[in-house]
C-alpha cells in the first residue's frame, strides 16, 4: 500500500532552501529609503524551507497517490476524460507561447494571433455557427457569457419583460447558477418518459417571459432530444433565444451541428472535447460561438485579421464588455488547436462515432445487474442505476463506486443527473480500448454479485488506497483548511 | 492522427454485442435533417511530425520572445524554476480532475490544502479557496460576495484598480444590478476625499488595488477607516508577489484579498492560464465561491484531505450557489505551490527586495533624462510611471528597434495619460537591460 506524505511544511527546515536568484547587480540602497517602514512586513510569511530534492520527492510521491487518464481508465460522465496527446504538451510548451507578454504590440504576437483566429474559425466551423470568442476561461464561464449575451440582446431590443430562463431537470448544476448570475430566474422543465425535454411542459412554460432554454444535447443521461426541432420551434416561436450546453459535444463532431439545429448561442469545453488535459480540476477553456445576430454583444476583444495582419478587435459597442483580463486560456488553445489539426475532420467524426460505440458496448454488457432507466442507444454516455442491487442488498452507488477504487478504475460520475435514482454515469470515450471496456464491465459486474455475497465487503470499500473513506461530515463541521504550526 | 485503440474487428465484434448492424444505426435518433452532410471545412489531420513542425513556424512567428520585456500591468515576467515545468509534467496531476473521489486524489486535494495554507500565510487572512479564473474575475466575484453579504447594491471600484479588472467587475455587476461607480485617482493613488464623498450605508464593497496599476502603494489604512464607517465590505486586489516583502492586507483591515496569481510559476503565455488568488475572513467563508480542501480522518484514524463546504457550490445548490465556478485553475495552482516551495521563506522577500531594488535604480536614472519624469510620488514596488516628452506608445514602437518592448502606454485605458508609460522590472531584469533602456530613452529626448 502507498504511504501518505508529509505535508510540505512538515518537512521544512529552518536555514534549507532550494531557490537561487541572480545576485542584484544595482547599487542596493536601504530599504527604508525606498519604502515607508510601515509598509514592509514585520514577521516573515511563513512558507516552506525545504532543498531541492525534498521538493521534487514531496510532490513526486504526492502524485503517486492520485489517479489520472495516464494511470488508467477514468470513466467520469460529463467530463470527457480522453486521452490527452503529448505532442500537445510539447507544443504547448514552447517559449513563443510562453514569452508573450500579453501588452506585447501585436506585431511581435502574429503567430499567437493567428492560432487565435484559426482556432474561432474551426470552432465555428465545427459548431455550425458565425463568430467566437475565446475568453471564456471554462464551460461555466463561457455559460454565463452566454447568458449575458441573450440579455444584452434582448434589452437591445427593449425587450425587459424576458427574466427567465428554462431549463430542464437534468440539466447540470452550471446551467441554473450561470442564470442566477447572469440575472435570471430559473424555471425548471420537467423530462418526458424517454428522457427528452416534455414537450407539453416547455410549451407551457415558454411564453414572453423568458429569455431563451439552456439545452444540452445530447443531454445529460446521453441521449439526443429527439424532439429538437420541436423544441427549437416553441422556443423560438416565443421570442427565445436557445442556448447550447456544449459540454457532450464529443457525441456530434462532424455528425451534427448546434447550429443546424436552431441554437443561437453555445460553449464548448474545450477541456472536454478537444483532448487538453483536465489539470486536477483546471485549467480549462470555454469559447462561445454565436449566430451573425449575436456578434455584436460578444465580449472583447475577438481576433480579426486586416489586410493580411491579426490584431485584436476591441471596436464593439454592443459588447457585454469582459469575462476576463486578456484573452482567454491561451495555452489551453493552442493544445485544443493541436488536437483539431491532429485529427481534422474525419478524426473528429471518427473520435465521436467511437465515443458513442464504446459508451453502447459497456452498456449492453452490464445489463444484466444494472438498469437503465430510458431504453435507448446512448450517446457519449449513459446513466444507469444500480437499483435492483441497492433493494436487494443495501448496497449503494456511492459503494460501488468506492469498490470500482480497488480495481484501478476511476469510478462514474455519482448521483448526477438529479432525475435518476442512485445514478451512475459512464463516459468511456473513444480513446479506450475494448479491453479497458471489458475490464470495466467483468469489474462492475463482480462487484454488483460481491454486493449480493457479501455486501459489506462493498460497503466498507475501498480497500487498498492510501485512505479509507474519509469523513466528509467531519471534516465541514470542524473545518481545518490550512495548516497551523504546531505550538 | 487520431488516438482510436479500436481495430475493425473490435468494431465488429462490439456492435454485434449491442445488436445493431452499424455504427450509424446509433445515432439513428438525430432527425436525419438534423445530420450533417459532407466533411467539416478544417484542414485535413496531420500526422505527429507535421503538427510539431506547423506549431513551431506558429511559435517562432512570435517574435515577442526575442525582446527585453518591460511590460507588467498585471502579468509579470519572473523567473520559472524548472522544478515548476517538472511537477506540472506529471500526469498523475495534469491528466486528473477535480478531486471528487478523495481516496484516489490526495495528491490533488494535499497540494491544495498546500496551497490554501500559503495563501494565508502571505495574506494573512484566514482561509482561502483552490483558486478562480483570474485575479479580474475573482475580483468580480468579490463584489457579488458583498452585495450578497450586506444586501446592497453600490460598489465604489477605484480607478487606480486594473483596468480589466475593473471591466470585468462591471461586466459581472451590471447583471446582478449592482450599481458600479469608479473613483477618481489623484496624484496617482485613489483619491479618498472623493472616496469619502461617494461612501455611505448603501454601499455594498470598495475595490483598490495594492500595489495599484500605476504602480503605487495607495493610503489603504486611510480607505481602511472609512469602509469601516461605512459597515461596507473592503476588497484589496494584490499583487501576491509583492507580500514577501509588504504587510499582509490583513493589517489594514482587507476583507476579501483577490489578486493575479501568475507571477508564482506561471508564464506570460500571452494572458493565460494564469489564477485568481481569493482569501477571506472566516465572516465570508460560507459566501466564498469555488473550491475548498479541507482535512479530515478516514475510519482509522487516518489524516486525509477532501473537498468541503460543498454545499455552497453549483452541483448541489444550483441556482442558489453562491457561484457557477466549476472547473477552476488547479494546475496553476500547483504552479504557485511549486513555485512558493521553491522561492521558500527566505526567497520570497529576496525577489520582493530585489525588485524594489531594480525598481528604484531604474525610475532613478529616468528621471535623470531631460523630458523624462517620475509621474507620481507615492512608494511604488516593482513598477512605475514614467512621464514622457511624446505619446508612450511612440516611445515605445521607437524602442523596439533596440530590441526591447519599453512598458505599456497607460493612453490605452486613461485617455488623459496617453504620455505616461508604465514600466515593471523583475528579478530577472539585469542593469545592463535597464541601462540599454535607458540608453534608448536618452536617444529619444
Ligand atoms: C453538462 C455540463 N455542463 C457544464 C459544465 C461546466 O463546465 P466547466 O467545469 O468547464 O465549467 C460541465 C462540467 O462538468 C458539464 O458536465
Amino acid at each position: 500500500m502507498r504511504s501518505p506524505e508529509p505535508l510540505i511544511f512538515e518537512i521544512s527546515k529552518p536555514g534549507r532552501k532550494a531557490y537561487s536568484l541572480p545576485a542584484l547587480d544595482v547599487p542596493a540602497k536601504s530599504l527604508e529609503d525606498l519604502l515607508p517602514a510601515s509598509e514592509i512586513r514585520s514577521e516573515p510569511a511563513d512558507l516552506p524551507e525545504v532543498s531541492e530534492v525534498d521538493l521534487v520527492r514531496h510532490f513526486t510521491r504526492l502524485s503517486q497517490l492520485n489517479h489520472g487518464v495516464d494511470i488508467g481508465f477514468y470513466p467520469l460522465g460529463s467530463c470527457t476524460m480522453k486521452y490527452n496527446p503529448k505532442i500537445n504538451e510539447e507544443v504547448a510548451n514552447l517559449p513563443g507561447f510562453n514569452c508573450i507578454h500579453p501588452y506585447v504590440p501585436e506585431e511581435l504576437a502574429q503567430g499567437a494571433l493567428q492560432l487565435m483566429y484559426e482556432f474561432q474559425d474551426y470552432l465555428a466551423e465545427i459548431a455550425g455557427m458565425d463568430h467566437v470568442s475565446l475568453q471564456p476561461a471554462a464551460g461555466a464561464h463561457g455559460e454565463l457569457t452566454g447568458i449575458l449575451i441573450i440579455r444584452a440582446y434582448h434589452r437591445s431590443r427593449n425587450d425587459l419583460k424576458r427574466t427567465k430562463i428554462l431549463i430542464p431537470d437534468a440539466a447540470h448544476g452550471t446551467n441554473p447558477a450561470s442564470a442566477a448570475l447572469g440575472g435570471f430566474t430559473v424555471v425548471e422543465v420537467p423530462s418526458d418518459s424517454r428522457g427528452g425535454v416534455d414537450i407539453e411542459a416547455l410549451e407551457e412554460a415558454m411564453d414572453e417571459t423568458v429569455a431563451g432554454l439552456m439545452l444540452t444535447n445530447p443531454n445529460t443521461l446521453g441521449l439526443f432530444d429527439e424532439n429538437i426541432e420541436r423544441i427549437e420551434k416553441i422556443v423560438h416561436g416565443k421570442g427565445g433565444l436557445l442556448y447550447y450546453d456544449g459540454a457532450n459535444a464529443n457525441a456530434i463532431l462532424g455528425i451534427s451541428r448546434p447550429g443546424d439545429m436552431g441554437f443561437d448561442v453555445l460553449h464548448f469545453n474545450v477541456h472536454k472535447t478537444f483532448g487538453t488535459p483536465h489539470g486536477g480540476g483546471g485549467p480549462g477553456s470555454g469559447p462561445v460561438a454565436v449566430k451573425a445576430f449575436l456578434e455584436p454583444f460578444l465580449p472583447v476583444p475577438t481576433v480579426v485579421l486586416d489586410n493580411g495582419k491579426y490584431r485584436l478587435d476591441y471596436d464593439k459597442p454592443q459588447t457585454i464588455g469582459q469575462m476576463k483580463s486578456f484573452y482567454g486560456n491561451f495555452l489551453v488553445m493552442v493544445k485544443g488547436y493541436a488536437y483539431i489539426r491532429s485529427l481534422g475532420p474525419d478524426g473528429l467524426r471518427e473520435a465521436s462515432r467511437n465515443a458513442v460505440l464504446n459508451a453502447n458496448y459497456i452498456l449492453r454488457r452490464i445489463l444484466e445487474y444494472y438498469d437503465l432507466p430510458y431504453d435507448r442507444h446512448c450517446k457519449h454516455e449513459f446513466v444507469v442505476s444500480p437499483s435492483r442491487i441497492k433493494r436487494n442488498t443495501g448496497v449503494r452507488t456511492l459503494d460501488i463506486s468506492k469498490r470500482l477504487l480497488d480495481y484501478g478504475v476511476h469510478p462514474p460520475t455519482n448521483y448526477f443527473p438529479m432525475i435518476v435514482d442512485e445514478a451512475l454515469m459512464v463516459e468511456p470515450t473513444e480513446t479506450e480500448s475494448k479491453e479497458t471496456l471489458d475490464y470495466f464491465a467483468d469489474v462492475l459486474i463482480a462487484i454488483a454479485k460481491e454486493a449480493y455475497e457479501n455486501p459489506e465487503s462493498v460497503k466498507s470499500a475501498p480497500h487498498t488506497t492510501v485512505v479509507g473513506r474519509l469523513d466528509e461530515a467531519g471534516a465541514a463541521r470542524n473545518l481545518n483548511v490550512r495548516w497551523e504550526r504546531p505550538e | 492522427m487520431n488516438f482510436l485503440p479500436n481495430t475493425d474487428k473490435d468494431r465488429e465484434d462490439m456492435l454485434k454485442v449491442i445488436g445493431v448492424g452499424s455504427i450509424e444505426e446509433l445515432f439513428s435518433d438525430v432527425p436525419s435533417s438534423l445530420r450533417f452532410q459532407g466533411g467539416l471545412n478544417i484542414p485535413p489531420g496531420l500526422s505527429e511530425y507535421e503538427l510539431a513542425k506547423h506549431m513551431a513556424g506558429l511559435a517562432s512567428t512570435n517574435t515577442a520572445q526575442d525582446f527585453v520585456n518591460f511590460i507588467g500591468a498585471g502579468s509579470y515576467d519572473h523567473y520559472i524554476p524548472s522544478v515548476v515545468r517538472h511537477v506540472l509534467g506529471r500526469s498523475e496531476f495534469y491528466t486528473a480532475y477535480t478531486p471528487y473521489q478523495a481516496e484516489i486524489s490526495q495528491a490533488v486535494l494535499q497540494s491544495i490544502y498546500e496551497y490554501q495554507t500559503m495563501i494565508c500565510e502571505l495574506t494573512g487572512m484566514e482561509a482561502a479557496n483552490a483558486s478562480m479564473y483570474d485575479g479580474a474575475s475573482a475580483a468580480a466575484e468579490s463584489v457579488t460576495i458583498a452585495s450578497g453579504l450586506t444586501r446592497r447594491k453600490r460598489a465604489l471600484v477605484s480607478k487606480s484598480v486594473h483596468p480589466e479588472a475593473r471591466t470585468v467587475i462591471s461586466t459581472y455587476a451590471e447583471a446582478q444590478d449592482i450599481q458600479v461607480e469608479e473613483i477618481d485617482y489623484k496624484n496617482g493613488v485613489t483619491d479618498v476625499g472623493c472616496l469619502a464623498g461617494r461612501l455611505g450605508n448603501d454601499v455594498a464593497c470598495v475595490v483598490v488595488q495594492q500595489p495599484n496599476f500605476f504602480g503605487l502603494l495607495e493610503p489603504v489604512d486611510e480607505i481602511s477607516a472609512r469602509v469601516r464607517e461605512a459597515g461596507a465590505t473592503y476588497i484589496v486586489s494584490v499583487n501576491p508577489m509583492s507580500l514577501g516583502l509588504l504587510r499582509p492586507p490583513v493589517e489594514y483591515g482587507a476583507d476579501i484579498v483577490v489578486g493575479e496569481g501568475q507571477v508564482f510559476g506561471n508564464p506570460m503565455a500571452f494572458g493565460g492560464p494564469y489564477l485568481g488568488v481569493m482569501a477571506v475572513n472566516k465572516k465570508y467563508l460560507r459566501r466564498m465561491p469555488g473550491r475548498l480542501v479541507g482535512m479530515t480522518t478516514d475510519g482509522q484514524g487516518r489524516r486525509g484531505f477532501v473537498l468541503t463546504l460543498q454545499t455552497r457550490e453549483q452541483h448541489i445548490r444550483r441556482e442558489r450557489a453562491t457561484s457557477n465556478i466549476c472547473s477552476n485553475q488547479a494546475l496553476n495552482a500547483l504552479a504557485a505551490t511549486v513555485y512558493l516551495s521553491w522561492v521558500g521563506k527566505k526567497g520570497i522577500r529576496e525577489v520582493g527586495e530585489q525588485c524594489v531594488q531594480k525598481a528604484a535604480y531604474l525610475a532613478g536614472k529616468i528621471s535623470g533624462i531631460k523630458g523624462f519624469s517620475i509621474a507620481w510620488e507615492a512608494p511604488f514596488f516593482n513598477e512605475f510611471t514614467v512621464k514622457c516628452p511624446v505619446d508612450a506608445g511612440k516611445v515605445v514602437d521607437a524602442l523596439l528597434e533596440k530590441g526591447i518592448i519599453a512598458g505599456y502606454p497607460l493612453g490605452r485605458s486613461y485617455p488623459e495619460l496617453k504620455d505616461h508609460l508604465l514600466i515593471a522590472v523583475t528579478e530577472k531584469r539585469t542593469r545592463q537591460e535597464m541601462d540599454d533602456l535607458v540608453a534608448g530613452l536618452e536617444g529619444l529626448a
